[in-house]
């Protein structure tokens, strides 16, 4: 890893204006970066703010309603502060992104091979029949068979996986530097999932792009990931290389989470919970966001919002009772 | 002894498309021939991937569609032959819970509405006491009782899905169905709606049919197991036995298919390679030969039957006997760090101490989640 980050987030700050006038904060102080070749889990439940960060460095945000404040630095570029249409040229080329929802996100009345090229025309040129070539390329690089007969199907014709293989040799399509992924793989059933996961893998050894992957999965973070951003309530509270969270969490949400998902390879009678909700985006608690649900709560938490610090060379948490294992012993 | 419920020999094809006189000219064999029993106070999951038939077995079991083929029998009476007054008198016996929180209760009847609803249509509590039953119901699955006078879309998804099971609950069933009903929602709430169920079970002494695609779910909450692929059951065994050696291939690529948060975890994996086959049109002999990674000539040819052993494993396979041990199909023990069990208990101190007495509390806007 050499050459600093490919993209790095430093102070990223989202705030919706209702119509009503009132405000939720979405994302609150959020600092990431990623390295080339690297893979970044972003995890959390809905409405942690992980999808609002993913949007937020496509540019996708809507101007009327969204401010977006900070910096995101990829290449040289700040990406909250470059022209219309630098991002343009910049988004399906070097950034590209994987929705959730394959039923939706592909257009139902235009072939996937006319969805493949428009990408590849905007962005690298040529003729249509060199670029149709490449379409099929790509979607026998994301094994999808006889893709030369496929390239003419529309995707009402294609079953989950394969839209989502779509999606992804879309993304693909002029080698991007920066590939998010939003809930990849949520949509689909486990055995597709695998697959899915494989072909990332893949992608990733065979093109050395740098991945966001967004999911409230535990599982697929720890098969994929090379290190973990635990998102709550619009700040991460803990950041991580995925051995080290999954072996040595040290914020108490990050903690409860890992409890409380069953998992094939441990027996429990009861499962950890964590008990009450999310706080109000509107008007988030003065101290740490956490502290109405978490076990381990003391006045101090409640007064001052907690910094995320570190803890060691790679591993910070929002939290000022770490390390937890003292709280223990 | 008998069993809560004899499922046999069920069948149900849908008509998928008609020719221009109107006879039907393809069918979906959603269900193709099921057969499974669940005991008084036990719990059989039904897992399989979307389209295998999970769903379509639940309705058919509470008589909501009716088979084409076979029987369902609830406390030995054959509900085929139930007429409509002995039909009303089974459905409180079993209810359902659906897996969308959100469009399961009408959002236009208060959860006092909702939970009222069921008692007065069996007439089970006189009006004057339903009230207080109403709150009863609603501190069973931990919600205030106050909460009785608002409507649906004041709660969150987990909220939702406790008004539901309170809604199940309330005419007393001795068999739940429960539809996927955790997969909507958060992984923190997850836990919380599987423990309720599990209290429940241990305190009403209820019988589950759990309807689930996570068999990471299902291993924590099933006492027996039943492997559905494209409408037939392909293994079924006591949830400890498939889970520390699943035979069937589908069952391991499933097992194996999962992934465990656990990095670097050692396991075999099995990738299935290829895509689902349609229901319109199952392949001839297994219906899992497409995809299997140990067919041979016969499994093309021969459908094989599900055989169980002595211990009431049954595994619907050719080549059971030959294929490799399921060494590392399901990885060993998760392993915490001791500290990080100590840490976790200190979550479930929390559960045990604020269960049952109003465990949440509403979020005053709705709609924040994303």
């Amino acid at each position: 890893m050499t050459g600093g980050p490919l993209i790095e987030i430093e102070g990223l700050r989202v705030i919706f204006q209702g119509d009503d006038g009132r405000t939720t904060h979405a994302v609150d102080s959020v600092d990431l970066s990623v390295a080339n070749g690297a893979t970044l889990g972003l995890v959390g439940e809905s409405g942690c703010g992980k999808s609002v960060t993913s949007l937020a460095i496509m540019g996708l945000l809507p101007k009327q309603s969204a401010t977006v404040t900070g910096a995101i630095r990829f290449d040289g570029f700040d990406l909250l502060d470059v022209p219309d249409d630098t991002l343009r040229d910049l988004r399906g080329n070097r950034l590209a992104m994987i929705f959730q929802e394959p039923m939706t996100s592909l257009n139902p009345s235009f072939t996937i091979g006319d969805q493949i090229t428009e990408t590849i025309l905007r962005h690298r040129g040529g003729s249509r029949r060199k670029a149709r070539e490449r379409a099929i390329e790509l979607l026998r690089r994301v094994h999808i068979p006889s893709p030369d007969k496929r390239i003419d199907e529309y995707p009402h014709k294609l079953s989950g996986g394969m839209r989502q293989r779509v999606m992804i040799a879309m993304a693909l399509a002029c080698d991007p530097q920066l590939l998010i992924a939003d809930e990849p793989t949520t949509a689909l059933d486990v055995t597709l999932q695998a697959q899915i996961l494989d072909l990332m893998r893949e992608l990733k050894a065979a093109s050395g792009a740098a991945i966001i992957l967004i999911t409230h999965d535990l599982g697929v973070v720890a098969e994929v990931c090379d290190e973990v951003a635990v998102m709550y309530a619009g700040e991460i509270v803990e950041r991580a290389p995925v051995d080290e969270l999954f072996g040595n969490p040290q914020h108490p949400y990050t903690v409860g989470l890992l409890g409380s998902i069953p998992r094939l390879d441990r027996r429990t009678s009861h499962l950890a919970t964590i008990e009450g909700m999310v706080p109000n985006m509107m008007n988030p608690p003065a101290g740490c966001r956490f502290a109405a649900r978490c076990p381990f709560v003391e006045d101090v938490c409640v007064k001052a919002p907690p910094p995320l610090a570190l803890l060691s060379a790679n591993h910070a948490s929002r939290c000022i009772r770490a390390p937890l294992e003292r709280l223990v012993s | 002894m008998t069993a809560l419920l004899e499922v046999e020999g069920l069948v149900k094809h849908f008509v998928a498309e008609r020719s221009v006189f109107g006879w039907a000219t393809a069918h979906v064999k959603a269900v193709d021939g099921v057969s499974f029993t669940v005991e008084a106070g036990r719990t059989l999951a039904l897992v399989g991937e979307s389209g295998c038939g999970k769903s379509t077995v639940s309705r058919l079991v509470l008589r909501l569609i009716e088979p084409d083929a076979g029987s369902v029998r609830f406390e030995g009476r054959d509900l085929g032959a139930l007429d409509a007054e002995a039909l009303r008198a089974f459905r409180r016996d079993a209810q359902i819970i659906f897996q969308d929180p959100y469009a399961s209760l009408n959002p236009r009847m208060t959860v006092s509405q909702i939970l009222t609803e069921p008692l007065a249509l069996h007439d089970l509590v006189p009006p004057a006491r339903r009230r207080e039953r109403v709150e009863e119901l609603l501190r069973l699955v931990g919600l205030e009782p106050r909460f009785a006078r608002r409507y649906p879309h004041e709660f969150s998804g987990g909220q939702r899905q406790r008004i539901a099971i309170a809604r199940a609950l309330a005419v007393e069933p001795k068999l739940i169905i429960c539809d996927e009903p955790v997969s909507a929602l958060d992984v923190s709430i997850r836990s919380q709606i599987l423990n309720l169920l599990r209290d429940l079970q241990e305190r009403l002494k209820l019988a589950y049919i759990f309807v689930s695609h996570d068999l990471a779910v299902v291993k924590h909450i099933a006492d027996r197991v039943a492997v559905m692929n494209l409408g037939t059951i392909v293994e079924t065994a006591d949830a400890e036995a498939l889970f520390a050696a699943p035979r069937h291939p589908y069952s391991r690529a499933l097992l194996s298919a999962i992934p465990v948060p656990k990095p670097r975890a050692k396991r075999s994996r099995i990738v299935l390679e290829g895509e689902l086959p349609s229901a319109l049109n199952p392949p001839a002999g297994c219906r899992f030969h497409t995809r299997c990674p140990y067919a041979i000539a016969r499994c093309r040819s021969e459908d094989p039957q599900l055989l169980a052993d002595a211990t009431g494993h049954a595994t619907a396979c050719h080549r059971t006997a030959e294929l490799p041990p399921p060494d590392s199909i399901v990885p060993s023990d998760g392993g915490f760090s001791p500290a990080l069990e100590k840490l976790l208990a200190a979550f479930g101190s929390v559960a045990e101490g604020a269960r049952g007495a109003g465990v949440d509390t509403v979020r005053p806007m709705p709609g924040a989640g994303a």
